[in-house]
């Protein structure tokens, strides 16, 4: 059987063999000493054993921090008996055919979910023909044949075979249909604290970045967009750019402009001295921050279309008081520490592209889209991310960069100023949420409408063909923790000129804001503690376990210390259980400060511990920093915020203290990107009610406080 | 006009206007990518580097005031004793996740460890509240940092 692991040579050539020193290796490695790997043991079209004996897997998700190059790694070395470090792991090319039917696309904590049952099925096959091989050679039963730290052991005998010497054999026999996968009790590296693959070559500035890429004769490029959405580029003064020594070329979009230059600050230089003029319609110049938020908070106004039916067989007694409230959350950035780049080459009509994008598939289809060109044609090298966040789901940099290089001889890296990045991002949209609630003496839900109105996500990346109601806008309503009263949840689509897209906690970041802040709120009026009230509405045993947890871990039965708030926050989405209990303060000058966020988990089967405890303290970070300050405006159609001055993000000395329980599971594994990114926003804003009395309604929470205040 | 600036030990000349801020001589004539670009503008210290052994926002310095002066970039640092504790502790730590801006965090813990070798919380705050994580490494950076502390000190962590 030939190893059908398919990376080009052009991807070793051009690529980051230095990625990780010793441990990432590109799997073109085995292509360079001739034919593709020939005599390797392919488990599927992106794991294979080398003819050489090593276990080499191309990633079939991506890597933007979270962990997965890791996490995966960890999967396929256990079920192959190896080191994590023992593999050699690249960073997979955009192709939609090689990973089929996986998908890509690494976003909404899928990566696990979808890669966890296939990975460990191909790679039980390649141990179990191994296994084979061996015992063929033995003559002895497979059932004494184990599978240990890269070779084969007899156990009666102690002899042993490498893996090298028994792939040709296993290789050359059909794969195995099915194999056992190991049992949890057999785990020696899931479940076990893995230190990241990838974290010695970044932390050294050696691991390559999109933006790190250098091709040879390369030119630098920088870009203006209309700060205007909807806007075109009206003028410019050319000859004052092309002064600008270095200046090559000056390339103008409809909206955009760019400068390609010997080096980026020459570039950036001549953008400046080109004082490019811009114009828009009307409608799109008069765009304002008011404006736009009233027309969605005037969508609850309209009947909307029903997203989830009460069930009519649900008869409880009539309410005896009805609660409402609503909310409100802004628009976000998604700011990553790397900001937008490509870089990209037009030559002959081919195009070779490098960048990081979460869905290098889409990414590689787009520029093939917008090229006219067939998709072979079109090679689309992924790099690691400085932060993605569903930024890098978006091919708009990939777009316009092949738009840019094919009008120029040169390979040209793109990047965007931090301003450009920031202005011209797919921003979290604006959202608002009703709730009307009817409750029992008890204080307990008989009914309950939620109405929500915003932005659609789906609309807009489907078009057309969309119908009926955003998943994404009711992700987290469709299968609540809460159970036994019956709800209605409708939709009323509300758009404006920013656009809007995919941002860290998706749906549920939206859809547990403004639940979770509604549920503290149903408690207070029934005068009961939080958490004690959710555990009267929820029967499931997982969410019981982890708002227990948060509950002593956090001392929430303790006496309160002065000026210390506690508030709680539980979702159960991504297939993860999640409660978390922050602790805020306010100072003397009205500053929210959050000292303390404990957080409970159970998101099943564990793969890295580390990974997990990472990941809490990223989604508790960066959700808190947008739930207390995230706030982008718009003045005359134009983001009004540019640079971390004015989008304030956390910084160390705001960083609260983090405590992480993990709840010992071998359920299937759930997602761990998204989760404490949605919970920890609500459990903020109930923590500074039980502070401050004060229900901030509105995001972000410090504005919303000074607000009431 | 030729600039010469000493990086990582060794002279190198450069032909690049004075104004030239550092980080794109670095990155995009010098073609030595471990500093980061992220701002510009002197707010999220992924840029930093140590010029004479003090951190400095390589957005913002011109490539003029660091001629005739030593440039440490994360490449240098990473050979030296401090820096190989820092990375090291970084590493027994698990620090980085997308490890963008971990190369100035980096620099700017290896300037903090200098002016003061054992920081507590509080001096660690002050010192790298200039770089910025969007990622959400603090507590670890911080817990590395002290390791770092400890292991240049000739302790063990």
């Amino acid at each position: 059987m030939d190893l059908t692991l398919n990376a080009s040579r052009r991807e070793m050539l051009a690529g980051s063999a230095l990625l990780g020193g010793a441990l990432l290796v590109p799997l073109t490695a085995c292509a360079a000493t001739g034919s593709p790997g020939k005599g390797g043991l392919a488990a599927n079209t992106w794991l294979a054993v080398t003819p050489d004996g090593k276990i080499a897997l191309a990633l079939p998700k991506t890597e933007m921090g979270q962990g997965i190059l890791t996490a995966i790694t960890m999967i396929a070395a256990e079920e192959l008996a190896v080191a994590p470090e023992a593999v050699q792991v690249t960073i997979a090319e955009g192709d939609a055919a090689r990973f089929a039917p996986l998908s890509q696309g690494t976003g909404g904590s899928t990566s696990i979910r979808e890669v966890w049952q296939p990975l460990r099925e191909a790679a039980a096959k390649a141990r179990a023909a191994l296994l084979q091989a061996a015992a063929t050679q033995w003559k002895a039963p497979v059932a004494d044949c184990v599978a240990h730290d890269g070779a084969v052991l007899h156990k009666p005998s102690g002899k042993v075979l490498t893996f090298a010497a028994l792939v040709p054999v296993a290789a050359a026999a059909p794969l195995p249909k099915d194999a056992p996968l190991l049992s949890p009790t057999e785990f020696k590296v899931l479940g076990k604290a893995q230190r990241r693959l990838d974290g010695a070559a970044k932390a050294r500035g050696t691991a390559e970045y999109g933006i790190d890429v250098i091709v040879p004769g390369m030119k630098f490029a920088a870009i203006a967009e209309c700060p205007i959405f909807g806007g075109k580029l009206a003028g410019l003064d050319e000859a004052a750019a092309k002064a600008v020594p270095g200046v090559d070329a000056v390339i103008r979009d409809d909206d955009a402009l760019m400068i390609v230059a010997g080096n980026t600050w020459a570039a950036r230089q001549a953008l400046i001295a080109a004082d490019p003029k811009w114009d828009a319609p009307p409608a799109a110049k008069g765009a304002q921050q008011a404006a736009i938020v009233g027309t969605v908070a005037a969508g609850l106004n309209q009947p909307g279309t029903v997203a989830i039916n009460a069930d009519p067989k649900v008869a409880l007694p009539a309410a005896t008081r009805t609660i409402t409230a609503e909310y409100h959350q802004s628009f976000l950035a998604h700011a990553t520490m790397e900001p937008s780049n490509c870089v990209a080459q037009v030559k002959d009509g081919a195009c070779e592209i490098w960048t990081g994008s979460q869905i290098p598939s889409d990414a590689r289809e787009a520029a093939a889209k917008a090229l006219g060109f067939p998709l072979e044609k079109v090679t689309f090298h992924n790099r690691l991310m400085g932060g993605g966040f569903g930024r890098r789901l978006e091919p708009d940099m990939v777009v316009r960069a092949v738009g840019l290089a094919r009008r120029v001889p040169w390979p040209v890296k793109l990047t965007w100023a931090r301003e450009q990045d920031m202005t011209h991002d797919f921003f979290r949209p604006a959202y608002a949420d009703r709730f009307t609630v009817g409750v029992d003496a008890a204080g307990r839900p008989v009914s309950w409408t939620h109405k929500i109105a915003g932005s659609s996500i789906m609309a807009r990346l489907m078009g057309p063909a969309f119908k009926g109601v955003d998943e994404d806008v009711v992700d987290g309503l469709n299968a609540p923790l809460y159970d036994g009263f019956p709800r209605t949840v409708t939709f009323q689509q509300v758009e404006s000129s920013v656009p809007t897209g995919w941002w860290r906690g998706v749906g549920p970041l939206r859809t547990a804001f403004a639940v979770e802040c509604m549920v503290d709120e149903l408690a207070n009026a029934a005068n009961i503690d939080p958490i004690g009230y959710r555990l009267q509405l929820t029967s499931d045993p997982r969410a019981r376990a982890v708002l227990e947890a948060v509950r002593k871990q956090s001392g929430w039965d303790d006496k309160r210390t002065p000026n210390s708030g506690l508030g709680v926050a539980v979702i159960h989405n991504w297939d993860t259980y999640m409660a978390a209990v922050a602790d805020v303060s306010v100072g003397a000058d009205r500053q929210i400060r959050i000292n303390r966020v404990t957080v409970a988990v159970d998101c099943g089967q564990v793969v890295n511990p580390s990974g997990i405890r990472a990941q809490i303290d990223s989604g508790v970070i960066f959700g808190g920093s947008a739930a207390l300050w995230g706030e982008i405006t718009i003045a005359g159609g134009a983001v009004e915020q540019s640079n971390f001055h004015d989008y304030r993000v956390m910084r160390m000395a705001e960083c609260p203290v983090i405590e992480t329980m993990i709840i010992d599971s071998h359920e299937k594994p759930g997602g761990m990107g998204e989760p404490p990114c949605a919970v920890i926003g609500p459990a903020l804003a109930n923590a500074l009610h039980a502070l401050t009395g004060k229900r901030v309604r509105s995001l972000p929470l410090q504005k919303g406080f000074e607000a009431l205040a | 006009m030729a600039i010469t600036i000493t990086i990582n030990g060794k002279p190198r000349a450069f032909d690049v206007p004075a104004e030239m801020p550092l980080l794109w001589l670095l990155r995009d004539v010098a073609q030595m990518t471990g500093t980061k670009f992220g701002c510009a503008a002197g707010l999220c210290g992924a840029c930093s580097v140590l010029v004479d052994g003090e951190r400095a926002f390589s957005c913002q310095t011109p490539a003029g005031d660091a001629a005739g002066k030593s440039v440490t970039t994360i490449e240098g640092l990473a050979e030296q004793p401090l820096g190989k504790a820092l990375t090291t502790a970084w590493d027994e730590t698990d620090v980085v996740q997308c490890g963008y801006c971990q190369p100035g965090q980096i620099v700017a813990a290896a300037a903090l460890l200098k002016a003061n070798p054992r920081p507590d919380d509080a001096a660690i705050d002050a010192g790298m509240s200039g770089n910025i994580c969007r990622c959400g490494t603090y507590p670890r950076i911080r817990a590395a940092i002290k390791r770092a502390a400890a292991i240049n000190a000739g302790g063990k962590a």
